[in-house]
C-alpha cells in the first residue's frame, strides 16, 4: 500500500487548505498569528520527507508505514478541532481553544514552560527512579524473607490505596523543602506498584527452578540474585510501567504543594486563570514528556527480556 | 569407583490437606552400587519421585537415612545431578548459560569454560548454543537439561522419567545417548521410569516398587549384553517377569475386548 505511507503529507495538505480556504470564525478568539497554520506547514513538510525516505531506506519504511496511520489520526484530530472552534465555533470558546492558541501558548510561554519542563523532569525522574529501586529491593525482600513479609506486606495493603493528596499535610512537616516532599510523594506512588509486583513475581516462581540451581552447587544468595530476580523481571517491568503512569498523576498532585516552578504547577496555575489554550499547551508537554519515558522503559525492558521473545506477549 | 549409594530403612510421610498422614515411602532399603544404572519402575504415584528427591537431598526423610559413599545425605550437592521430567531450563539464560549455570553458581566457569562446548556437542546441540529454551524443541531441551545436570560430573547423575515426554524415536536415540554419556564419564545413574522396555533396555537392576506405601517388590539383575535388542528372549522373558509383578503388585488390569 503506497498511498498508506503518504497518508500523513495529504491529510497536512488538506488541513492546510481549510486553513486557507475556510474564513475564522469572529466568535473564536484569534490567536496573535497563524502558529496552527505554520505546525501544519512543517508537520507537512516533515510528512513528506518521511514519505520520499521510506521509499529509499528499507529500514525506515517499516517503522514509517507502521506510524503513519497513527500521524495521520493526530493531523486529522486537530484539523477536526480547529473546524470545531476557530472555523465555526461550534465549541464553547473558552473551554475549547483552537490549534493556533494552543501552539500560540506555547509559543509566548516557551521560556517559563521549557524551566518548567526541567523542573517537572527533574522531580519525576528523582522520585521515579528512587522509588523504583526501593520498590525493586522491597519487592525481593518480601518475595524471599517470610519475616519481611510478615511485616512488610499489611504496610503495603495498608498504604497502597491511598491517594496521594492525602499525605501533602504529614509529608509537608515531615520534609525540609517542597522539591524533597514532592520527590517523596512520587517516589512512594511507584514504590507501591514496583514492590507488589516485584514480590508476586518471585513468589510465582515454580519451585523447580531453585530445586533445580540448589542440586548445581548453587547457594542461597546465587539464587536470589541469579534465579530468582531474572525470573521475576517480566513481572517487575509491569510494576515499573504502572509506576511511570502514577508517577505522572502524583505529579499534578505534588506540584501544587509549594511548589515554584513544574508542569503540574503550570497546569493548575492556567486553570485557574481560566486559560485554557496554556492548559492544554502543558497537557500535551506532559503527555509527551510521559510517552517518552514509556519508549524508553520499552526499549529497556526488550533489551532485558530478549530472552521472552516469542513467549509472552504483552 | 565412587557414587555408591545406600538407602537404609527410610520412611517418608506427607500431611495431607485434609489433615491425614499419607505414607509415601514404607520402610525401604536399597543399595546402589557404584557405576550401576538402576531403574525404579512402579505404578504412578507409588513414590518413585520422592524417593528420588530423598536422594537428590530436596526433601529429608521421616526417618531412616540415605548415604552417598558412606556419608549421609544432608540437602543437595552438586555430587548428586538431577534431571527431572519437564526439561526446566533458565528461560532467561541463552543455552550456553543455561550448560553453564553450574560452573558459574561453583565459581570455576573461568577455568572450565572449554567444557561448556564440549558437553553441549556430548548432547549435540553445539549450534544452539546462543538460542534460548523456548526456540528448542522438547527433546533438545531434555537434551540440555541433560548437559547442565553431567557438566558438574556428578557422582550419582539422578533422572525421574527424563524421557517420559518425548516422541518414540527421540527416545530410542536418548537412550542410546545415556549409555554412551554413562560409558564416557563413568557415573552411577539411577532413573524413574513407567515404561518396563526402557528400563530393560537400560538398567543393570530394576527395582520394581509396589503401590503406596511404596514397598520394594522385587529386584531384577538385568546381566544381558549392550547393544541389547529389544526382542531377544531374554528381554521378553524378564518383560513378561516384570509385568507380572506390577500387575501382581498393583490390580489385576481389566480386561478389554476390541470387537
Ligand atoms: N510434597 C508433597 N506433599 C504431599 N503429598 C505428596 C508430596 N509429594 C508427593 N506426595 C504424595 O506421595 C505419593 C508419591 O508421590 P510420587 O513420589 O510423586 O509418586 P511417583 O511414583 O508417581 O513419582 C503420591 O500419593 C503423592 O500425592
Ligand atoms: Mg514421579
Amino acid at each position: 500500500m503506497v498511498i498508506k505511507k503518504w497518508l500523513p503529507a495529504l491529510a497536512s495538505a488538506a488541513a492546510i487548505l481549510i486553513q486557507l480556504l475556510i474564513a475564522s470564525n469572529g466568535n473564536h478568539p484569534q490567536a496573535d498569528a497563524d502558529y496552527y497554520l505554520y505546525v501544519s506547514i512543517a508537520g507537512g513538510v516533515i510528512a513528506l520527507m518521511c514519505a520520499a525516505a521510506s521509499h529509499l531506506h528499507k529500514g525506515f519504511d517499516k517503522i514509517w508505514s507502521f506510524k503513519a496511520p497513527f500521524w495521520t489520526g493526530v493531523i486529522v484530530f486537530f484539523a477536526i478541532l480547529d473546524i470545531l472552534t476557530e472555523k465555526f465555533c461550534i465549541l464553547p470558546a473558552i473551554y475549547f481553544p483552537s490549534p493556533s492558541r494552543i501552539f500560540g501558548a506555547m509559543v509566548s510561554d516557551h521560556a517559563l514552560l521549557a524551566k518548567c519542563l526541567g523542573y517537572s523532569a527533574r522531580l519525576l525522574l528523582t522520585g521515579f527512579f528512587g522509588g523504583a529501586i526501593v520498590g525493586i529491593l522491597t519487592g525481593i525482600a518480601v518475595g524471599f524473607s517470610k519475616a519481611a513479609d510478615y511485616w512488610i506486606s499489611p504496610i503495603i495493603r495498608i498504604l497502597g490505596p491511598i491517594p496521594s493528596t492525602a499525605w501533602i499535610p504529614l509529608v509537608l512537616i515531615s520534609f525540609p523543602s517542597a522539591v524533597s516532599a514532592s520527590a517523596f510523594l512520587i517516589g512512594l506512588a511507584v514504590w507501591f506498584p514496583t514492590t507488589v509486583m516485584t514480590s508476586s513475581g518471585i513468589k510465582n516462581i515454580s519451585n523447580s527452578l531453585f530445586e533445580v540451581s540448589s542440586t548445581l552447587g548453587a547457594g542461597y544468595f546465587y539464587r536470589i540474585f541469579k534465579v530468582g530476580v531474572p525470573s521475576a523481571m517480566p513481572s517487575m517491568f509491569i510494576g515499573l510501567f504502572n509506576g511511570v503512569c502514577s508517577s505522572f498523576i502524583t505529579l499534578m498532585t505534588a506540584e501544587m504543594i509549594g511548589a515554584k516552578y513544574g508542569i503540574g504547577w503550570y497546569v493548575n496555575w492556567q486553570k485557574e486563570m481560566m486559560s485554557y489554550s496554556n492548559v492544554y499547551a502543558g497537557l500535551i508537554i506532559i503527555a509527551v514528556l510521559c510517552s517518552l519515558l514509556i519508549t524508553l522503559l520499552f526499549k529497556v525492558r526488550d533489551k532485558v527480556l530478549v530472552w521472552q521473545k516469542g513467549v509472552i506477549k504483552w | 569407583m565412587v557414587g555408591e549409594i545406600n538407602v537404609k530403612d527410610v520412611v517418608q510421610t506427607f500431611i495431607q490437606p485434609d489433615g491425614s498422614t499419607l505414607t509415601a515411602l514404607d520402610h525401604v532399603n536399597l543399595n546402589v552400587k557404584a557405576g550401576s544404572f538402576v531403574s525404579f519402575i512402579g505404578p504412578s504415584g507409588c513414590g518413585k519421585t520422592t524417593l528420588l528427591r530423598l536422594i537428590a537431598g530436596l526433601t529429608k526423610p521421616a526417618s531412616g537415612e540415605i548415604t552417598l559413599d558412606g556419608e549421609k545425605i544432608d540437602g543437595p550437592h552438586y555430587e548428586r545431578g538431577l534431571v527431572f521430567q519437564n526439561p526446566t531450563l533458565f528461560p532467561w539464560l541463552s543455552i550456553y548459560d543455561n550448560v553453564a549455570f553450574g560452573l558459574k553458581a561453583r565459581k570455576i566457569y573461568k577455568d572450565k569454560k572449554q567444557e561448556v562446548s564440549e558437553y553441549l556437542s556430548l548432547v549435540g546441540l553445539e549450534n544452539f548454543a546462543s538460542s534460548y529454551p523456548h526456540q528448542l524443541s522438547g527433546g533438545m531441551a531434555q537434551r540440555a537439561s541433560l548437559a547442565r545436570a553431567l557438566i558438574g560430573h556428578p557422582k550419582v547423575l539422578l533422572l525421574d522419567e527424563p524421557l517420559g515426554a518425548l516422541d518414540a524415536f527421540t527416545r530410542m536415540n536418548m537412550q542410546d545417548e545415556l549409555l554412551r554419556i554413562r560409558s564416557e564419564k563413568s557415573m552411577t545413574m539411577i532413573m524413574v521410569t513407567h515404561d518396563v522396555d526402557e528400563a530393560l533396555y537400560l538398567s543393570d537392576k530394576i527395582v520394581v516398587m509396589s503401590p503406596r506405601p511404596a514397598k520394594i517388590e522385587d529386584i531384577i539383575d538385568v546381566k544381558m549384553f549392550r547393544p541389547r535388542q529389544r526382542n531377544n528372549p531374554e528381554f521378553l522373558r524378564l518383560r513378561s517377569q516384570i509385568l507380572k509383578t506390577l500387575h501382581y503388585a498393583g490390580n489385576e488390569p481389566e480386561q478389554e475386548y476390541v470387537i
